[in-house]
């Protein structure tokens, strides 16, 4: 196993470790916002594991909640809800 | 220490075996076939602990020691000519991202037509990619400078891969003493493995994703200035060598009969010890040539030259590859490290593809340059041919040839 | 084994804010590849849409260590790496994840040679159909019709057969995935990740993009591969072979889904679907499929029902 030391030269390397907004603020991007009805929402969590994105979060509630932040807008959520409880709103 | 008679190739398994390599990769191909069969008996014998990696190419060599290397494992892996063309976008690859790596590129020329023998083409073409590029003259230096090769390319200051570059054939399947050191005096000499990062599990690091324009080109700046600690470094390992096994070559450059010469010879690889001969020759005959040999293409020796080229009427270059359209590769570095020193230059372009350069050939080449600056004060020369002896002497059979072979 | 889906962790595998387009099947099937096989896990990563969505770094956008490499190299690169960790006693999945370019095409040579040595490497094709993150360029792995912007009257040969190419090398495990059946992905993750030895999954992810549709129809269009027999989903393992669950339905024709209701969601197939005779030849290689895959079952079924038992065991 190697040893990690630092250079005593300039030393880069193309690293880069793990991190949101690796491509800015991409709810930007969004031009349709997802939005959950709670009443309809039943927690099956089909929507959380289809996101792309990882910006539907869980909620304590046992129901999902959206990352408005990064979220792209892409609306699959919405596609795979078999309660229809996701919307698809025009942003503005 | 035992001598023993090894091929260069030979010795370049010991020294890997020496070195405590961890991972093996390599595809065969004529001059460097044996390298990898030596390393594999070995590894099969179990006098080496590693894992060799029987690739389907090339490109596939170098990227499985680069990718062990990355995971944190001493790698090596070995190739020449149309070989080392193959895997060239790896080459890059590796160098950019800057993990320690040795590979040995046993020279050969390139086709069409195919032709395994000895020229400098393959290396040279990988001037720019950021590894180390060392040229060995003999068996001995082959060996030493393999296990050096992962102390200097480890060392934190560098961090750059590096290249071991030995003659096909001239060295590769010849066979001399080489005094092969013990594994104590290797591991007193070779500390365990250094690296600036390693991608794994525990470091979860990403390696090589976009990065802004302007800090890629940081990382160039970075390469280029860790080549410029690498000449520090050569320096320091090769006197540290030196003091534990007797053998110290002088770094970057070796220089023969250089002090009290009139005109430097600048060379590089096996045939160098052909050009000293002629220059003992000459001696004789009262011209007083020395031979600055460069141990090391990249980092290129700038300063080393310079302080051995003042004084001198003239230096005389000899490329074993030529960049078409342009110069001898050698020249056009030894001409921009020279400029405006007034030094008379010329640029021989000489046994290409195998052709076999004796020291009168090289006698003749020296002796008519030294003339010629004699005679005219300053001759600058940047491409002249040093054609072979029988074309030389017999200019017309060069037509008859062209006409059977068009 | 069944997968729970609460069950899953829940972990940002998929760091929010990349670089992926919006829609994305690859950002889907990152997060599935981690969720199966936890965090003990190298990613290799060839030229393509996945070194583009990590986005700019210092920051990367998959929640993975992760070695971009050339684009013909992930195969050798990872057989390197896997190696390493071996020499250092250490227990590591080295993932490839490449697109269906790297994989067939420019990285098909490394590939079938890590396969043949058996390299301890788990390779996910990530198929997309296309080089999309150039701008839609056929690959060997785009299927007849298709248009892309190197075949703008849709392309004249069929999809290559990667996965049954891999099984005639004899390698310990094959299956396809889509994206569309995560727990089904998932779980012949974790089956895979329980064998030694090559394993190789072919993972269809529709680009909305690419393949012009709504970015909100991945899953369902992923899902309709499958519904329509186009993408057949199964499994093999050491010689046993068999139709995943899910897809077994659809080897009765008159069960699929009729192709035409994947193809018109599709853009990339809209200069067909008014002719007739290039539907048939669609639905034409969705029976030669069929066939291949019933000389496969057929193969590869072991009396005894020996082959249920290999795949209850993992």
């Amino acid at each position: 196993m190697a040893r990690i030391e630092p250079a005593e030269t300039l030393f880069l390397a193309p690293l880069s470790r793990p991190a949101p907004g690796s491509a800015g603020r991409t709810g930007t991007w969004r031009v349709v916002k997802p939005v959950v009805d709670l009443d309809k929402c039943t927690g099956c969590m089909l929507c959380w594991l289809y996101c792309p994105e990882n910006t539907i979060l869980k909620t304590g509630e046992g129901k999902v909640r959206i990352d408005y932040e990064y979220c792209k807008g892409c609306g699959v959520c919405a596609n795979v809800c078999p309660f229809h409880a996701i919307e698809m709103v025009v942003e503005g | 220490m035992p001598v023993m008679g090894l091929t260069g190739n030979y010795a370049v398994a010991h020294a890997v075996r020496l070195s405590r390599v961890e991972v093996v990769s390599a595809y065969p191909i004529t001059p460097q076939t044996t390298i990898v069969e030596k390393l594999s008996e070995m590894i099969e014998k179990g006098e080496l602990n590693a894992r060799i990696i029987r690739v389907e190419s090339e490109h596939s060599a170098l990227a499985a020691v680069y990718g062990a290397a990355s995971a944190g494992s001493r790698a090596f892996t070995a190739t020449s000519s149309h070989g080392l063309l193959y895997m060239h976008e790896v080459v890059w690859w590796a160098a950019g991202s800057r993990v320690p790596l040795v590979m040995a590129v046993v020279t050969r020329a390139i086709g069409p037509p195919w032709n395994i023998h000895v020229d400098h083409q393959d290396i040279m073409d990988q001037r720019d990619t950021g590894w180390i590029i060392s040229m060995a003259q003999e068996n001995q230096e082959v060996l030493d400078l393999t296990i050096q090769a992962f102390r200097i390319s480890e060392d934190p200051r560098v961090y750059l891969p590096m290249i071991v570059g030995l003659d096909g054939f001239i060295l590769s399947h010849t066979r001399a003493p080489v005094d092969v050191p013990e594994q104590e005096l290797v591991d007193e000499f070779l500390p365990p493995r250094r690296q600036p990062y390693v991608i794994s599990p525990e470091t979860n690091l990403v390696m090589g994703n976009i990065a802004p324009d302007d800090v890629h080109f940081l990382m160039r700046y970075s390469m280029a200035e860790a080549m410029e600690a690498a000449k520090r470094v050569i320096e320091e390992v090769d006197r540290e060598w030196g003091k534990l096994t007797g053998r110290s070559y002088g770094g970057l450059v070796e220089c023969y009969r250089c002090e009290d010469a009139d005109y430097l010879a600048v060379i590089t690889g096996s045939w160098s010890g052909d050009a000293k001969v002629a220059v003992d020759k000459l001696r004789e005959e009262g011209i007083r040539y020395g031979v600055l040999r460069l141990r090391f293409i990249r980092p290129w020796p700038a300063e080393k030259i310079a302080v051995h080229a003042e004084g001198k009427k003239g230096v005389l270059v000899f490329d074993r590859a030529i960049s078409m359209g342009g110069y001898g590769p050698l020249f056009s570095d030894v001409s921009a490290t020279l400029y405006g020193s007034r030094i008379s230059l010329e640029g021989v372009i000489a046994g290409l593809t195998g052709v076999d350069v004796k020291p009168r050939d090289f006698a003749e080449a020296m002796r008519r340059f030294a003339s010629e600056v004699d005679e005219k004060g300053f001759v600058y020369k940047p491409r002249e041919w040093l054609l072979p002896r029988k074309y030389r002497e017999n200019p017309e059979k060069i037509r008859e040839v062209a006409r059977i072979w068009s | 084994m069944v997968v729970n889906i609460r069950k899953l962790p829940d972990k940002p595998y998929i760091m929010p804010g990349n670089a992926a387009c919006p829609g994305c099947p690859e950002t889907m099937g990152l997060r599935y590849v981690k969720m199966a096989l936890g965090d003990n896990v190298v990613l290799v990563i060839p030229a393509g849409c996945s070194s583009v969505i990590q986005g700019i770094a210092p920051r990367s956008g998959i929640n993975f260590p992760i070695l971009n490499i050339v684009f013909a190299a992930a195969a050798s690169a990872a057989s390197g790496m896997k190696a390493a960790f071996e020499q250092q006693g250490k227990d590591v999945h080295v993932v490839v994840w490449a697109g269906d370019g790297g994989t067939g095409d420019i990285g098909f040579q490394a590939l079938s040679g890590a396969a043949e040595r058996d390299e301890d490497i788990i390779y996910i094709c990530v198929d997309n159909e296309a080089y999309m993150n150039t701008g839609i360029q056929r690959s060997s792995l785009t299927p007849y019709g298709a248009w892309t912007t190197t075949t703008w009257t849709g392309k004249k040969e069929h999809k290559k057969n990667v996965p049954a190419i891999l099984i005639s090398h004899g390698v310990k495990y094959v299956a396809t995935a889509s994206v569309g059946y995560p727990a089904d992905f998932i779980e012949k993750l974790q089956r895979a990740s329980k064998i030694r030895g090559f394993r190789y999954i072919h993972l269809l992810a529709p680009c909305p993009i690419g393949w012009r549709f709504d970015p909100g129809l991945t899953a369902k269009v992923a899902q309709l591969a499958v519904q329509t027999g186009l993408f057949p989903l199964y499994e093999y393992i050491n010689g046993v072979f068999r139709l995943s669950p899910i897809a077994r339905r659809y080897k009765d024709p008159k069960k699929r889904v009729p192709v035409t209701e994947y193809l018109k969601l599709q853009g990339r197939y809209k200069h067909l679907l008014n002719k007739p005779e290039e539907i048939r030849k669609i639905e034409e290689y969705i029976e030669n499929t069929w066939r291949l895959i019933e000389a496969l079952e057929k193969t590869f079924t072991e009396e005894g029902g020996r082959g249920e038992q290999v795949f209850r065991a993992l």
